[in-house]
């Protein structure tokens, strides 16, 4: 283990990045010009043109071209009907809707959730509000010591978002819809959580959301408080998502992030965690299966930076016909956070020999009584389990159905709420059974 | 019900030739026992039959109740009612082994043309065939074979193999890795499954299971061919003297 603390990972600087981060600005604006929100995003601004935009040399971009995401104009995506019921349809929840991230007033519940309040970031323009104090304040501490330019870049110009406090246990979840309906929308949202002190809310995300999404979320949770993310990222085959969750954990806190995602041509999805009070427990997980043009990267960094908290990073990729996968963690133990348990797997499974999967594991540690470990594996389907199976009489396809279940289940298991596991391993079955033949 | 004629196998990636030649007639309601050195090709015999990648048929041909299965996928071969209780069961993480039995019993139904059966029924079936197995509810909620001793993988063959009701039960080496007790067990599961419509052939190196299962024809395989068969008399004369008589008699 190195003794240096890292130093934060500058951009270089270079003419090609000056000039697309310029182009990119030239065609957005402020998401707000009014309002506390104001400062913040200034600030933001200021940030996106220090660092400028990512560049394929970039240490977190070798593996995933920034160039789609970055583009002046959005890729066009076709939109996409997956001809099925929509995902958390029958949970009892507050839906709020996006179309090409657009609130939609009308197809969304009234925003009112006891012990939650709700609001929304374009309509908040008063000049002080709570969320000013997480605002692109969370996302600031994220860009050390990696720097993150298009999360900046939200917080500059997000037109909409949620703002989230809460103060209860939330008794239903809040349910985010995220549609897409033009082939070329290019959508930036984003969300502030506070969870005040033993408080717990559930927060569903589902949907494409647009043709090119940059979403940001920020969640502050505090002592004792409970929060759980359930995200199924939509099945437009064209579509691209640039996700970032920025996290701060208060003693006795836990923090649970589940992903599924299948299909998309091209998936960023950051989560940048920090532990910050004792005994607090953080799980990131992921499930994703690609098929062809498909691309998806999952970069985690999880700070441990007080005493006996825990964090898990589970990632599973089941990847065939050219699918790529990319997972890129980081467990960060500070001097003095002593007894840290920090796990971390990433796995894929390839169904072919035309896939690949890349991973970086990072641990930096500099407590001496902690507990680590950190795993990655890749690996085509067991030959011999498939026999097994086949000689009892599952049909080949089921049985590699079964065994991508199986592949899948250490990270679905993160799922704590059994309905919602049992809903996304339905969802999962019955795509993978259409899939057949 | 079980035909083989004069089948040749060679490893499909080298040119190794391991069947070197067997013929063999299982009839229905009879227990055929397979002995031998280790080595002789009675494994590939029984991946062979049940459909295991890896192998090529060179020549000659096996059937069982006039359907040729050398041509049929290994799930084809399961329905038409073929059964490999397997010398190494297969660990499969993340599959638990209740829905690995349901998924099996009914994937074998609906290529049979039967109804599915239902939950309620299967967990009854279920619990009733284990429970003679000595296999608890906590081994059957656990994935296929994973943590299992060596005994219960061996006692987890034989449930599936209850739940199946193949009509040709092919057992290889089950009663290595048991002590006298779970050969009890195993061989009482087995024995529980002869009926008048179903054939067994079971592969050993000991007479010690052919004590618990008799055998109604016992056949010696060495080098790739049956060099000897017999009555149970035979097993008996391999306990006592080994193979190398039988070897040097063929020779
Ligand atoms: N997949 C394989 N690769 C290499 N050699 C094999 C393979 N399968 C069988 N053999 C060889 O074929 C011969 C017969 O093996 P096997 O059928 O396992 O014998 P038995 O079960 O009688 O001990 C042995 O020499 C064994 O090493
Ligand atoms: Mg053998």
């Amino acid at each position: 283990m190195t003794a240096i603390l890292s130093e934060t990972i500058k951009t270089k600087p270079s003419a090609r990045r000056d000039e697309e981060t310029a182009a990119r600005l030239a065609v957005m604006s402020a998401g707000a010009t009014e309002g506390w929100s104001v400062a913040n995003r200034e600030a933001a601004l200021e940030r996106v043109k220090s660092m400028g935009l990512p560049q394929p040399r970039d240490e977190y971009w070798r593996w995933t071209r920034p160039a789609s995401l970055i583009a002046p104009e959005a890729p066009t995506a076709a939109v996409f009907d997956p001809a099925e019921t929509p995902i958390f349809d029958a949970v009892d929840r507050v839906k709020v809707v996006f179309i090409d991230g657009v609130f939609s007033a009308e197809e969304s519940d009234p925003l009112e959730l006891t012990g939650v309040s709700i609001e929304r970031l374009a309509d908040s323009t008063s000049d002080i509000h709570w969320a000013s104090e997480l605002y692109g304040k969370l996302e600031a501490r994220g860009q050390s010591p990696v720097e993150r330019p298009l999360a900046a870049l939200n917080t500059w110009a997000a037109t909409d978002g949620l703002l989230i406090r809460v103060t209860g246990k939330a008794e239903k979840p809040v349910s985010l819809i995220y549609k897409h309906a033009s082939e070329t929308s290019d959508a930036t949202l984003h969300h502030v959580i506070k969870l005040e002190e033993g408080a717990e809310l559930t927060l569903l995300e589902n949907g494409p959301a647009a043709a090119r999404f940059n979403k940001v979320m920020e969640v502050d949770v505090a002592d004792e408080a409970r929060f759980h993310h359930v995200r199924a990222q939509g099945r437009d085959h064209e579509r691209r998502a640039a996700t970032h969750i920025f996290a701060r954990l208060g003693r006795e806190s836990l923090f649970k992030s589940f992903t599924l995602t299948a299909n998309g041509v091209m998936t960023r999805n950051e989560a940048v965690i920090e532990l910050l009070g004792d005994d607090a427990m953080a799980h990131v997980a992921g499930a994703c299966m690609g098929d062809g043009d498909f691309h998806h990267d999952d970069t985690v960094f999880v700070t441990h930076d007080a005493l006996n908290c825990e964090s898990r990073q589970v990632f599973k990729k089941v990847l065939k016909n050219g699918a790529q996968g990319i997972f890129q963690g980081k467990i960060l133990v500070k001097d003095g956070a002593q007894k840290t348990d920090g796990y971390q797997i990433s796995q894929s499974l390839l169904l072919d020999g035309d896939s690949t999967f890349l991973a970086k594991p990072e641990l930096e540690i500099y407590a001496d009584d902690v507990a680590c470990s950190h795993g990655s594996t890749s690996g085509a389907m067991d030959e011999e389990a498939l026999f097994y199976l086949r000689s009892r009489g599952v049909p080949m396809a089921e049985a590699q159905n079964l065994m991508v279940i199986a592949f899948i289940a250490e990270a679905l298991d993160e799922i704590e709420d059994e309905g919602l596991r049992a809903e996304l391993l339905d969802r999962l079955t019955g795509w993978l059974d259409r899939r057949r033949g | 019900m079980l035909e083989i004629k004069n089948l040749h196998v060679k490893l499909e990636e080298e040119d190794k030739q391991i069947l070197k030649g067997v013929d063999l007639t299982v009839e229905a309601g009879k227990v055929h026992a397979i002995m031998g050195p280790n080595g002789s090709g009675k494994s590939t015999l029984s991946y062979v039959l049940s459909g295991r990648g890896g192998y090529e048929v060179t020549e000659g041909e096996a059937s069982l109740l006039g359907e040729d299965l050398l041509d049929m996928d290994p799930e084809e071969r399961a329905a038409a009612g073929v059964f490999l209780a397997f010398q190494y069961p297969v660990e499969i993480p993340g599959v638990g082994n209740m829905t690995f039995l349901r998924t099996a019993v009914n994937a074998q139904r609906k290529a049979r043309g039967e109804e599915e059966i239902s939950a309620a029924d299967f967990l009854k079936l279920v619990r009733e065939k284990a429970k003679t197995l000595k296999i608890d509810a906590e081994m059957l909620k656990r994935p296929v074979n994973v943590g299992f001793s060596g005994g219960e993988k061996k006692r987890n063959e034989i449930l599936q193999m209850a739940m199946l009701e193949p009509k040709l039960c092919i057992l290889d080496e089950t009663d290595s890795g048991l002590d006298v007790d779970a050969m009890k067990l195993v061989s009482d599961g087995v024995n529980a499954l002869r009926d008048e419509g179903r054939g067994f052939l079971v592969i050993t190196h000991y007479q010690r299971l052919l004590d618990h299962i008799k055998p109604d024809v016992v056949h010696i395989m060495a080098d790739g061919r049956i060099i000897k068969t017999g009555g149970p008399e035979l097993a008996l004369e391999v306990e006592q003297n080994g193979y190398a008589d039988l070897l040097a008699e063929v020779q």
